[in-house]
């Protein structure tokens, strides 16, 4: 079996990102399946390494820093020459991180420079008759595939909906900087547009309300999805076709393609429920859905299905909660 | 500037994959298709192609003879000629970033257009895969690509999970097609008769220097546990009394 895993911090340049966490789940678990330690990199400009002291307590054997002003942003081609170089140097024969958009740029690339072959969207593993199995969704997770990598080595994308909190340990984590190689310089990071909502992080929200193509515009939109958002401290969700049509922004879509949640409440306006779209959001707790078409497919998966027009549904929605 | 263009044979996205008594995929029921990525990607290169002179387009797939059907079908969209890579034998993302590589070290190509993720295994792997095994730089997920005048570079924005990302890279690159980079276009009769005269070569796996083995093996497949049957409410008081005092989840 395995030995050992180097588990990739998620930032965004200047911070560790909260998904960070499942990643490290995913490595306590396959610690136990394995019997193997896991170490931690944090890769970043210059001062990241402030950044490590709250990741120290996890259980890894090791916090790797390594600071780069070429590491600014997370762009894959030079971030993925560090996580192979960090890989290396600690002998990890695995590798894992979130599977948000940050993951799936950069692991891919690391799994070639390693020589690894790669599991996306793992959402279970463990150990049976002393080789590790991993579970993962095939065809926009109509189906789970129980699957093996050969030798137990690999790199593994993490669904962060799939795993919990980990395990709080006592002993902190000793830090290590690492030297930073040479790094390649054919892609450079030029700006990055969105973000800047003062609601919860829709992967990560107790509640998520979305709204479909129905909602007509952008004001509508923000008007009823958001305001119903709002009233219940939630965050927005949107389907394709929403996003198609302009009247919500990319990174509010939930789906095989878009974010993946799983929150305690996922209430659907407008949303006819295609499989790509359930793909995002199956796992919900409770899921309400509101549609004026009585045979959708939402209902199929809703626990509460209100078959009414949203743009009289939600005001009176928002009246009375 | 040639566009190497890798195209997958996928099930229709919009049917459905349901297994049989033995647990296996039912493939009789299954309508093949181009990956709906890939043609994102192959729909790019030719409007390209429509922009400016001198882009030829390679559209490359890997798999058994059946598999020429999509290529067919991407000639018939507008690339200029089509490589099949015979290979039977199972195969897994890097599997098919190595074959495409050796490709790509044949043909040289200025530029590497593909899917962002293929609808069936959705890995999303190959593409940066392929970047890294060639050493050159990749943009993932791309909503939209300007190709600088001189072809030596290329401004392509990302969707990313915090919005949208400008980067710029150096050609030759990987870049991977994201769902709103733009509309295919349907494929008329003529296009489909025409192509049928449009090369299409056959190579092997071993023609290309060969591959490592798959090394992800599917022990498995089932369905998803399904959720318990929910029920309807007919009133907006009847949803909130539902959430709060059954679901208590408000």
């Amino acid at each position: 079996m395995a030995n050992k895993l180097i588990v990739i911090a998620e930032t965004d340049g200047a911070r560790v990102l909260p998904s960070t966490r499942a990643a490290i789940r995913f490595a306590q678990e396959w610690s136990a399946a394995t019997g193997g330690a896991f170490d931690l990199l944090v890769a970043g400009p210059p001062g990241i390494a402030t950044q490590a002291e709250p990741w120290r307590r996890w259980g890894s054997q090791r916090v790797w820093i390594a600071e780069s002003p070429h590491l600014a942003h997370p762009v894959a081609a030079p971030l993925a020459a560090v996580c192979a170089h960090a890989a290396r140097t600690a002998d990890a024969d695995s590798v894992a991180a979130p599977a948000s958009t940050f993951g799936r740029d950069l692991l891919p690339r690391v799994a070639a420079l390693l020589d690894l072959p790669m599991l996306s969207d793992v959402i279970a593993v463990r150990a049976v008759d002393g080789r590790l199995e991993f579970r993962r969704p095939m065809y926009a997770g109509s189906l789970l595939a129980t699957v093996r990598v050969a030798g137990d080595r690999g790199v593994f994308s993490v669904r962060t909906t799939a795993f919990g909190d980990p395990a709080d340990v006592e002993a902190a984590s000793p830090v290590q900087a690492l030297a930073v190689p040479d790094l390649p310089r054919g892609a450079r990071w030029v700006a990055l547009e969105g973000g800047g909502s003062s609601r919860p992080e829709l992967t990560t929200a107790r509640v998520v309300v979305s709204g479909g193509r129905p909602l007509r515009d952008a004001e509508t939109f923000e008007r009823l999805v958001g305001g119903l958002a709002d009233r219940l401290g939630g965050a927005v969700g949107a389907t394709r076709a929403a996003v198609d049509a302009g009247i919500a922004p990319n990174e509010l879509q939930v789906g095989q393609t878009g974010k993946v949640v799983a929150p305690e409440l996922y209430i659907a306006a407008g949303i006819s429920g295609s499989v790509q779209h359930l793909a995002g959001m199956k796992d919900s707790r409770v899921i309400a859905a509101i549609n004026t078409d009585p045979d959708a497919p939402i209902f199929d998966v809703a626990d509460y299905g209100l078959v009414a027009d949203l743009h009289e549904a939600i005001p009176e929605l928002l009246r009375k909660l | 500037m040639r566009v190497l263009v890798p195209v997958k044979r996928v099930p229709d996205p919009y049917g459905r994959v349901r297994l049989g008594p033995d647990g296996q995929i039912l493939e009789h029921e299954i309508k093949w298709v181009i990956n709906p990525f890939d043609e994102i990607a192959l729909e790019e290169a030719v409007r390209m192609r429509e922009r400016g002179a001198g882009v030829e387009i390679l559209a490359v797939s890997i798999g058994p003879a059946v598999v020429e059907e999509q290529l067919r079908a991407a000639l018939a969209m507008g690339a200029d000629r089509a490589v099949l890579i015979q290979d039977d034998a199972p195969l897994d993302p890097s599997a098919a970033a190595h074959l495409l590589a050796a490709l790509h070290r044949r043909e040289q190509p200025g530029l590497v257009l593909m899917g962002k993720q293929a609808i069936d295994d959705d890995a999303s792997q190959t593409g940066p895969m392929l970047a890294a095994l060639l050493g050159l730089p990749q943009a993932t997920f791309a909503s939209r690509i300007e190709i600088a005048p001189d072809g030596t570079r290329a401004r392509v924005v990302r969707e990313v999970d915090a919005g949208r990302e400008t980067l710029e890279v150096d050609l030759p690159a990987v870049i991977t097609a994201d769902l709103r980079l733009n509309e295919p276009r349907y494929v008329a009769l003529p296009a489909i008769i025409r192509a049928r005269a449009k090369p299409l070569d056959r190579v092997t796996a071993a023609d290309l220097g060969g591959r490592p083995p798959a090394r992800v093996e599917v022990l498995r497949l089932e369905s998803p546990p399904p959720r318990k049957p929910g029920r309807r409410v007919a009133s907006v008081d009847e949803l909130i009394s539902a959430l709060r005092e059954e679901a208590r989840v408000i």
